[in-house]
Order: structure tokens, then sequence, then C-alpha cells
């Protein structure tokens, strides 16, 4: 059986939530920051996943369960946008579609 | 087992770090699905064997394959790469990455906050997953199908290419 | 009988009432409503004078309680009406010069717009003078005397669309408002410390508790006299009175010559009783009577226009009566009043008429010869002249200048000075007087007269001759005849001034001086301004004789004064607060969130990147919050 102590699992989640966000943050190109989207949402779910284990309820997984779904969801309107994007502003520069400025 | 974890876990950590720093989209993703194996195997590690399935298939399986499409779809050429690397120049890491820094830092001390005794850590089965899936969560699972079905409804609106639609040409 | 002394104020407030409610009805209507509810007035009040004379009630005062105005802790004034000789003799002189001129604009006006919206504006003034001068309490007073001072505003500025009229009727209200202000302050004052304000409670308690010369006494009376001096045009308050002359003719004669001018007289001799309390307030009220009559009689005499010519000698009479007051003879003043309401009334309308004659022409220079042209006018303005300039014997105004002249002398409080002052303003007042009778009526014919006066306009001016010369036959002197029938009736209401030195001897000098002062007056002014005009142009003409012109044609210099004093000043300071400094408050918070929005806008980038920043910017900030508390 797992002796890891839950905080380094959370730690883990942690480390893994900061890296999405940095991607987010950073990258300019829209699939990144998609990306670092999905991380970030990864890493919540290992956090849930490892309460789950810890509490030895079903309830983390559940939770997981349904960040999964949303995920997909969340990614496939996503992608369509930015299929959208690029069509009008023909890059895929996120900072571009600003004309919300103001 | 405990090995298992920390070596799955550098190789989550060091896969998302090459996520991060990629210019070419391809390789970028690529990597993102070897992190999302390797934590994959912490799941099963973790005690859910369920769990861990589902993030093979949907997460690594589906939706990375979602990106794939659509990258490959947009066609990009060398430039894109190029445009990459111009824009990932040094200055632009700093401020993020204090940010990062400092939420990490405030998230470590909080997750190693004494906690209080509980029972003994184990596993939890698919079994038992199921039967609160279908137990008191059931509302939540019709919510999350209405999602997906929303999803799917609005990708296939947004995806069309015969006409602009609405919101295109002119002013945003 | 008595009982109806209701009516006499409630006809005219009526016909008021009717005359605005009725605004539409025809010429014939109006005139016959606002004439006729003086009238009645007029004729109420004589069977009620007649009634009161007859078989006056006990202790010579008749009051008639009709209703509770208010009850509020202590104060509980009533409307009520007081009767006693005193306000029989202004009551009677009200309604019947009132139903005069009111016959008389009834013709006068013909021609004019806003027919009936005058004799609404003159029937609400004769009501309110009536109730002014027969109320029971000062607060009643107090009502009448706002009322006619808003009637005065609104018949002065009765052709309200030249905006030289609305300028007058302003400058009339605001000054008179000085005074009334004084007035209300004395008002609170005799409250506060007497608990009461009916007049003859007032006067009593005052001089039960107020001994005299008291600090108390002298505030109370020096407040009322400031609301009087303005009411009457007299110094300091006494520039609105000429520029009032903007009103038609029929309102000069009523209200700036007649009636509500006299209203402070009227108070003085009211509360006589808180005037005795205060010996240095009524030594002013002497000075300021003899100083005016002087500085209006000098300003009369180099006008042009003959209505402010009679508007410096209501000043100036009035002047007269103040100074008789101030010599503690009342009756004496009051019986000035009564002669004076008749012929000056008498002299505008006749003034009224030439100059409808003359084509609204104002200026005496410009007319001339009138009197074969128009005999009527010409002779009762004769007589009303040489009742206003103390022909001897003859006119009601010798009586009645007479009495004051000699009071002014002989009474304790009167002396040399104050007499000198009213004879001399004697002379002058037959000089100006006749300067403006030889100037209209005699020498060339100048400008042809349109129309002639007919009966609407010559009765009442037939009728004001007679009273002009009768009515001073009630109070001879001893020397000539000892009919003392007006000092005894007004005796109960108004005591007889004090003669300190005085006997028949001297009386009878003092006559002869007057007479001599008026006939020479006179005789100046037939050499002056008949015989040889052009010696007066030749001191015109010269460089000190036209400066000094102009500046009694100026009033002295009055306007001038309160207008660097005052009204400069205060224009200038709304000038510069005409960017109100409290609208900063308000410019400044619209200001600040302009600013604030503009400094907002910044953060709204467009730029997903950038929101998502904020976002987790903010999720670290909170997270710090839970771990730092």
């Amino acid at each position: 059986m797992l002796t890891v102590p839950l905080g380094h699992v959370l730690v883990l989640a942690a480390v893994l939530f900061g890296l999405g966000l940095i991607a987010v943050l950073v990258r300019r190109n829209i699939i990144f920051i998609l990306m670092g989207i999905e991380i970030m949402l990864n890493a919540a779910g290992v956090a849930f996943v490892a309460a789950a284990w810890r509490w030895h309820q079903a309830d983390g997984q559940v939770m997981f369960f349904f960040i999964l779904a949303m995920a997909a969801a969340e990614v496939s309107v996503g992608l369509a946008l930015v299929l959208r994007l690029y069509h009008r502003f023909k890059t895929l520069d996120a900072d571009a579609a600003d004309t919300m400025r103001g | 087992m405990d090995i298992v974890f920390y070596i799955s876990s550098v190789v989550a950590v060091a896969g998302t770090l090459m996520v991060v720093t990629r210019t070419n989209a391809v390789h970028a993703l690529l990597y993102l699905i070897v992190s999302l194996l390797a934590i994959a195997v912490i799941f099963f590690a973790l005690g859910a064997p369920f769990v861990a399935a589902l993030e093979v298939i949907v997460y690594a399986g589906a939706i990375m394959v979602l990106f794939v499409f659509v990258i490959m779809m947009l066609n990009l050429g060398p430039h894109a790469a190029r445009q990459e690397r111009a824009w990932l120049r040094p200055e632009t890491w700093v401020g993020p990455t204090i940010l990062g820094l400092v939420l990490l830092g405030e998230l470590i001390y909080l997750v190693t906050l004494p906690i209080p005794a509980a029972g003994a850590a184990g596993s939890v089965s698919p079994k038992e997953v199921g039967i609160a899936l279908f137990g008191p969560y059931l509302v939540g699972v019709e919510l999350a199908s209405m999602l997906l079905l929303a999803g799917l409804v609005g990708a296939n609106h947004l995806g069309r290419r015969q006409d602009d639609g609405p919101g295109e040409g002119g002013r945003a | 009988m008595l009982k109806a002394l209701w009516l006499v104020p409630a006809l005219p407030l009526a016909g008021f009432l009717a005359l605005v409610i009725g605004a539409r009805m025809p010429r014939k209507a109006g005139a016959w409503i606002g004439v006729g509810s003086v009238g009645a007035a007029m004729v109420v009040a004589l069977m009620v004078a007649v009634r009161f004379v007859a078989a006056p009630p006990p202790g010579h005062a008749f009051t008639q309680v009709l209703w509770q105005w208010a009850r509020v802790g202590d104060f509980e004034p009533r409307v009520a009406l007081y009767l006693d000789p005193l306000a029989v003799i202004m009551m009677a002189v009200v309604t019947v010069v009132g139903f005069l001129i009111h016959l008389y604009s009834a013709r006068f006006m013909q021609g004019q717009e806003g027919y009936n919206r005058f004799f609404a504006c003159m029937n609400l003034f004769v009501a309110s003078m009536l109730i002014l001068v027969l109320a029971d309490n000062l607060l009643l007073l107090y009502l009448g005397w706002e009322g006619v001072g808003l009637c005065s505003y609104l018949l002065i500025g009765f052709w309200y669309k030249d905006p030289v009229n609305a300028r007058a009727a302003i400058k009339a209200f605001v000054v008179t408002r000085v005074g009334d202000a004084a007035m209300a302050v004395g008002l609170l004052l005799l409250f506060v410390s007497l608990g009461t304000l009916e007049i003859q409670a007032v006067m009593q308690k005052a001089s039960d508790q107020w001994p005299a010369g008291s600090g108390m006494a002298i505030a109370a009376a020096a407040l009322l006299l400031g609301g009087a001096v303005g009411k009457s045009a007299q110094l300091p308050l006494q520039t609105w009175l000429p520029d009032a002359m903007a009103g038609p003719t029929p309102v000069s004669a009523l209200i700036h010559a007649a009636t509500m001018v006299t209203a402070g007289v009227y108070l003085i001799a009211r509360t006589h009783v808180l005037f005795a309390l205060a010996p240095p307030v009524q030594l002013a009220v002497a000075v300021i009577g003899a100083v005016t009559l002087l500085l209006a009689g000098f300003s009369a005499l180099t006008q042009w226009d003959i209505k402010r010519v009679l508007a410096y000698s209501t000043i100036s009479q009035i002047g007269y009566m103040f100074l008789a007051l101030g010599v503690g003879a009342w009756g004496a003043a009051i019986f000035h009043f009564m002669t004076h309401a008749f012929f000056k009334s008498l002299l505008f309308l006749g003034a009224g008429v030439v100059i409808l004659a003359m084509d609204d022409e104002h200026d005496m220079f410009k007319m001339g010869g009138l009197r074969r042209k128009m005999p009527l006018v010409f002779w009762t303005f004769l007589i009303g002249a040489c009742s206003l300039a103390a022909v001897p014997l003859a006119t009601a105004g010798f009586y009645s200048k007479d009495l004051i002249l000699y009071d002014a002398w002989a009474s304790e409080q009167g002396g040399l000075w104050l007499w000198a002052a009213g004879v001399v303003g004697a002379f002058v007042t037959a000089l100006y007087t006749f300067r403006m009778v030889f100037l209209t009526f005699f020498g060339r014919l100048k400008t042809e007269p349109r129309i002639a006066a007919g009966a609407a306009m010559g009765v009442p001016l037939a009728i004001l001759a007679f009273f002009a010369v009768a009515a001073g036959f009630v109070e001879l002197p001893e020397t000539l005849g000892d009919l003392h029938v007006f000092s005894d009736f007004v005796k109960p209401a108004l005591p007889a001034a004090e003669v300190a030195h005085g006997a028949t001897s001297v009386e009878a000098a003092l006559q002869l001086v007057a007479g001599a002062a008026s006939l020479l007056g006179i005789l100046a002014a037939w050499w002056l301004f008949l015989l040889r005009p052009a010696m007066v142009e030749g001191m015109v003409g010269k460089r000190l004789g036209a400066a000094v012109h102009r500046f009694w044609c100026a009033g002295w210099g009055f306007d001038w004064l309160y207008g660097r004093l005052f009204v400069k000043p205060l224009v200038g300071l709304a000038r510069i607060n005409k960017a109100d400094f409290i609208d900063f408050f308000y410019g400044g918070i619209a200001a600040m969130s302009e600013w604030l929005h503009r400094a907002l806008r910044l953060t709204q980038t467009g730029r997903v990147r950038w929101y998502a920043a904020g976002v987790a910017f903010g999720a670290v900030v909170a997270l710090a919050i839970v771990e730092l508390l």
C-alpha cells in the first residue's frame, strides 16, 4: 500500500497547477493557452483523487469524473472557437483579439 | 509502491515543463500526453484504477487527439515556430514565474498544515465509485451529460464552414 | 349699525375676488363691480361714522371680533376690528377718497388693457388699507401693511411690459421691505416682552411695565419707526416714491398720495404711547420729518415731470406729519393727513387729466397756457395748489399746516429749529407748487390738448376741490374762531399736544409768519417763473447753479449713494459667486468619477492573458489573506 504522505501528493498537484498557470500567462498562442488550462484542470483532478484516497471515499473520484466531462466539453467548444478566431484574425495570437479594450 | 509514485511524479513534472517551453505545437502536445500518462500511473498507485483508466482513455486519448486534429487542420507551417520563438523572450517569463512561485509557496504552506487524524488511507474500487455516481450524484451525472450535449451542439455550430455567421465581417 | 363694520373691508375684498374669478367679464361689468364695491364700502363706512359720532359707544371705542385667527401656546391673535375716533377718520377718508378715485379711473383707464386687473388690484388695495386702519392687533395690522405693499408693487408695475415700470415696482417693494423687516422685528420684540399684540393692551402694558426712556421702549419704538419710514417714504427710505410714478395716475393718487404712504403716520399715531415712552425716538421722528420736508421740497423745485413734482411734494407733506408726530401733536398730524389726502389726490387727478390731454406727455416745459382750454381742470387744480401752498384763511391746507407749525413751536418737544424748518418748508412748498401751476396752465400754449374731462373725471375733481377748501373749517385756531371739532373728536384716541410756551398772541404772530411765507412763495413763483423765466434759466445755466440743480433733481444723490453702498457690492458678489463654489463639490464628484473611470479603463486591455493574470493575482492575494489571518 502507498504510504506517501498526503502532503506530497498535494504538493505535486500544486506544482502542476503552477506550471499550468505559467503556461497560460506566458504563451501567446491560443493553442498553448488551452493546453495550460488542461494542465491546470488535470492538477485539480489529482488533488481530488488524492483526497479520495486519503479519506477512503468515492466522492473525490466522482469529482474527477465531473471535471473530466467538463474539460471534454470545454475543449471541443474552445477549439471550435479557435478555428473561428483563426478564420477571422488570420493568426493564433491571443493578443490580436483585443477589440474589447477600452 | 512509493517509489513508483515519486518516479511518476518526476516524469509528470518534467513533461509539463517541456510542454510549457516548446515552440512546436505538436511537440508540446506529445509531451503533454506523456505527462498525462504519468499522472495516470499516479492515479493507479493511489488506488483509483477507474480514474486512471478514464484519464488515459478520455484525457490523453480524446482531448489531446482533438488538439492534434485542430493543429493539423490549421496547417500552420514553419513560420509559426519562428513566431513562437519570437514570442518567448526571456523577459516575458519573469512576471508569470514570480506569480506562479508565490502561488506555489502559498499552496505548499497550506497543504503542509497539520491535518486531523483520520482512518487508514486506502484504494477506492470502481464499484464504490459507480454506486456513488448512480446514487447521491445522479443529478450531477445527468447534468454532465447535458453539458456534453451542449458542447457537442455548440462545437458543431461553431465549426461550420459555409457562411461566416453572425459576428463576422466588421466590428466585433 | 356699528355691527356692520366688518362690511367695510369685506366689500372691496369681495370685489377683488369677483374681479379675479371673473377676469374675463366685459369692462362695463368690471367697472361696476370695481367702483361699486368701494362705493358700497364708503356708504357703509359713512353710516357707521355717523352712528359713531351721534351715539358714541362706551369708552369711545368699539371692537368687533370676527374670529380667532390662531392659537399657538400663549399666542392667540384674533381677527378683530377696532373702531375709535382715529379709525373713524382714517376709514372715512380712505373710503371717500378711494371711491372718488375709482370713479375717476373708470374713465381714465378706459383705453388701457388689463382693465379688470386694474380694478382687482385697486379693490384689494382698498381692502388691505381698511384692514390696516381698522385692525385691533398689530398682527392684523401687519397683514394689511403687507397687503398694501403687495398692491403697490402690482399697481406700480401695472404696465409690466415696460421694464422701467417693473424696475420701479421692484425698487418700491425692496426699499419698503427694509422697513417692513424692521417692523417685524419690532413686533416680535413687543410680543416677547409684553406677551400680546393687541394694540390697546400693548399700550397699557407698556406704560405699566416700561419706564419712560427705557431701552425696551426705545428699541420697540425705533423698530416701528423703521417700518413707518419705509412705508411713508421718509429719510432714509424715500428713494422709491419718485420712481413709483411709473404707475398709472389714479394709482399715484390713491396709493402714493392719499393712503398707503400715510400708513406710517397712522402706525405712529396708533402706537403713540410707545413713542411717548421713548423721547429720543420721538425726537428722531420730528427731526426726520423736518429734514425730509426740506429735502423733498428743494427736490420738487427742480423737477420737470409733473408727477415727480407731486411725488416729492407728498414726501415733503408727510414730513410735516412726521414733524407733528414728533412734537407730540398727534391730532394735528391726522388733521393734516385728512386735508392732504383731499388736496393731493385732487392735484394728482388733475395732473392725470392734463397728461391724458397732452397725449401722455409728463414734461411741464412742454405744457403751457392750458387754463383757457381746460377750465374745470384748471380751477380745481388751482384750488388744490392753493391748499397745498397753505394759502391763508381760505384753504384747508392752511389750517392743518398752521396747526402743525404752532405745535412745532409751542409744544414741549418742539422748538425754534423745528418751527423754522417748517416755515422755510412752507415757503418752498408754495414756490414749487405755483411753479408747477404757472408752467402748466399759464404762458404760451405749446401743445393743443386732446380731450376734455368728462363727468366721470370731472365730478371727483369737483368734490375733492370742495373738500380741499371746506375740510379745514372743522378745526380753527383760537385766534380765528376757536373751533375744535376735530381735536375734540379725536381726543379720546389721541391726546392733545402739551403746549409749553405758547399764548394767543404768540399764536397770532406765528400765523402771520406762516401765512406770509406761503404768500411770499406764491409771489416769488409768479415773479421767477411767469415774469422773469429767463433769470431762472440764467441761474441754472451757470456752473454752480447747474450742479445744485442736478443734485436737487436727483433727490440729493440718495439713489447714487444707495447704488454705491448696497447695489453695486451685491451685484459684484453675485457675479463673483456666479461659478458657485458649492458647485465644486458636485462638479468635483463627477470629475473624480470620470478620472476613476479613465484609470480603470487602462485595466481593460482586451487581452485574455492579462485577465487571466488578474484572476491569478486575485487568487494569490486571497490565499495570502487567508493564511495571514
